[in-house]
């Protein structure tokens, strides 16, 4: 393995996990264990339930069937979804205050430096409304460089974000996984680093969705 | 307690950004009181009799008017999410939403209902009564409104809903209220009603955020 992890510590084993929206089973018997320094990338089509379990493991959808278990009580999850959670009224520093006070506290030297990290210096004084969609979503990120989690779960990160924007994303990734942390993401784009894992739901959707999947070239 | 703070601190900072979301109860809760002179008449006795009904009433819907947005812009932008997955109860998110809630729309009604009070002839000895019977119950009506406001959450054109919801709840705090005012005005003993306004506060205090926060985790 090109990437040795530090101590390959298990922290999230998720054991047959299921999720019905609808009706309709989006996946079912879904097993992995992820370990420090784990980077999953999750893929899949639109609506195979990528969003659902990111949600699933972050705490804020039911999990009706299986398990999703923190295997250290102190572990602690960051969840990026594709609503920010910024107040558009608020500055990108006063929106980190209040983000990283969810967590413990922070000076405004750490939220400045955060900022700095995702290319926003100058603009931590600006009313969140008036930035692009790219630097919005740099802003929600910022928190990942002040806040310490063990576990990213993140949906689309690079949405709306540059090509350079990316690649320093990727490195971030990077540099989380190498210190011991774990990512789950989600994103249509490829990962370039080495230690990525792929996680395709589509291996655990129902059999007659893949059925259906099959539709659109020839059925068998 | 810093997780309160910083949600308090972030509600007011935005309430300040936005102060028309301030003015707006009040803006309302002074026009309807105004306006019930205009529609009924001017004469200085009826106006008196029905002045502890019409202020509790107007102070209600005032709050009502604002309980729909509790919840719903958090949810709406995703800091709701963000909230929840702190490492806190989500009863410490309610008890603070609500705080904020009351600072803004109950509080400034408290502060001007004896100016109310003298537009509608109310007799001065029930002023203080009022102002009482208000800092007692505006709490009360925010906080009840919570239930309902975190179990409409999410659902779109929840206001109707949650002013169906929480409709029967308000009935005892302006009942007690408004009459506790009557009382007053007549020279009679208020201790009854308002010991049965502080407990109803003191319920709502213990069960509602608990409640509210268990609503909206579903």
């Amino acid at each position: 393995m090109p990437f040795p992890s530090p101590a390959m510590k298990p922290l999230l084993c998720i054991s047959d996990l299921a999720c019905e929206r609808d009706s309709r089973t989006l996946y079912q018997g879904l097993n992995i264990n992820v370990e420090a320094g784990d980077l999953w990338h999750i893929k899949g089509r639109n609506g195979a339930g990528k969003t659902t379990f990111l949600r699933q493991l972050a705490g804020l959808h039911a999990v009706d069937e299986g398990e999703v278990q923190l295997l250290n009580n102190d572990t602690r999850m960051i969840y990026i979804g594709h609503k920010l959670g910024l107040k558009e009224q608020l500055t990108a520093d006063e929106n980190l205050t209040w983000l990283a006070g969810l967590d413990g506290l922070s000076t405004q030297k750490q939220r400045f430096m955060a900022l700095e990290q995702v290319g926003l210096r100058g603009y931590e004084e600006s009313v969140v409304a008036q930035l692009s969609a790219g630097q919005k979503r740099r802003v929600a990120l910022a928190r990942l460089h002040l806040c310490k989690a063990d576990i990213w779960l993140l949906d689309e990160p690079f949405t709306s974000i540059d090509q350079q924007g990316i690649a320093d994303e990727q490195e971030w990734l990077n540099k989380h996984t190498l210190a011991g942390g774990a990512v789950l993401m989600t994103s249509h784009q490829d990962i370039t680093l080495a230690q990525v894992q792929v996680l395709d739901m589509g291996d655990y959707a129902r059999q007659t969705c893949q059925y259906l999947a099959n539709e659109n070239g020839n059925i068998t | 307690m810093g997780f309160m703070l910083a949600i308090i601190r972030r509600d007011l900072l935005l309430v300040a950004r936005q102060p028309a979301e301030m003015i707006n109860p009040l803006v309302f809760f002074v026009l309807v009181v105004a306006l019930f002179p205009l529609g009924v008449s001017p004469e200085a006795s009826l106006l008196s009799q029905t002045a502890a009904g019409v202020i509790w009433v107007a102070a209600m819907l005032a709050t009502l008017l604002s309980l729909e947005l509790l919840f719903k812009l958090d949810h709406d932008d995703g800091s709701l999410e963000q909230l929840l997955l702190a490492p806190y109860p989500s009863w410490c998110l309610v008890l603070a939403k609500v705080f904020v809630h009351w600072l803004v729309s109950g509080l400034p009604l408290i502060l001007i209902s004896p100016l109310i009070a003298m537009m509608l002839f109310l007799p001065s000895d029930a002023v203080p009564t009022l102002m009482l019977s208000l800092l007692l119950g505006t709490p009360t009506l925010s906080l009840l409104g919570a239930i309902g406001a975190a179990l409409v959450t999410g659902v779109r054109g929840g206001g109707m809903l949650l002013t169906l919801l929480i409709l029967p709840l308000y009935v005892p705090v302006i009942i007690f209220g408004a009459s506790s005012v009557a009382a007053a005005a007549l020279g009679m003993p208020v201790d009854g009603y308002m010991a049965l306004l502080g407990a109803m506060f003191v319920f709502a205090l213990m069960i509602t955020p608990w409640a509210a926060g268990a609503a909206l985790k579903l």
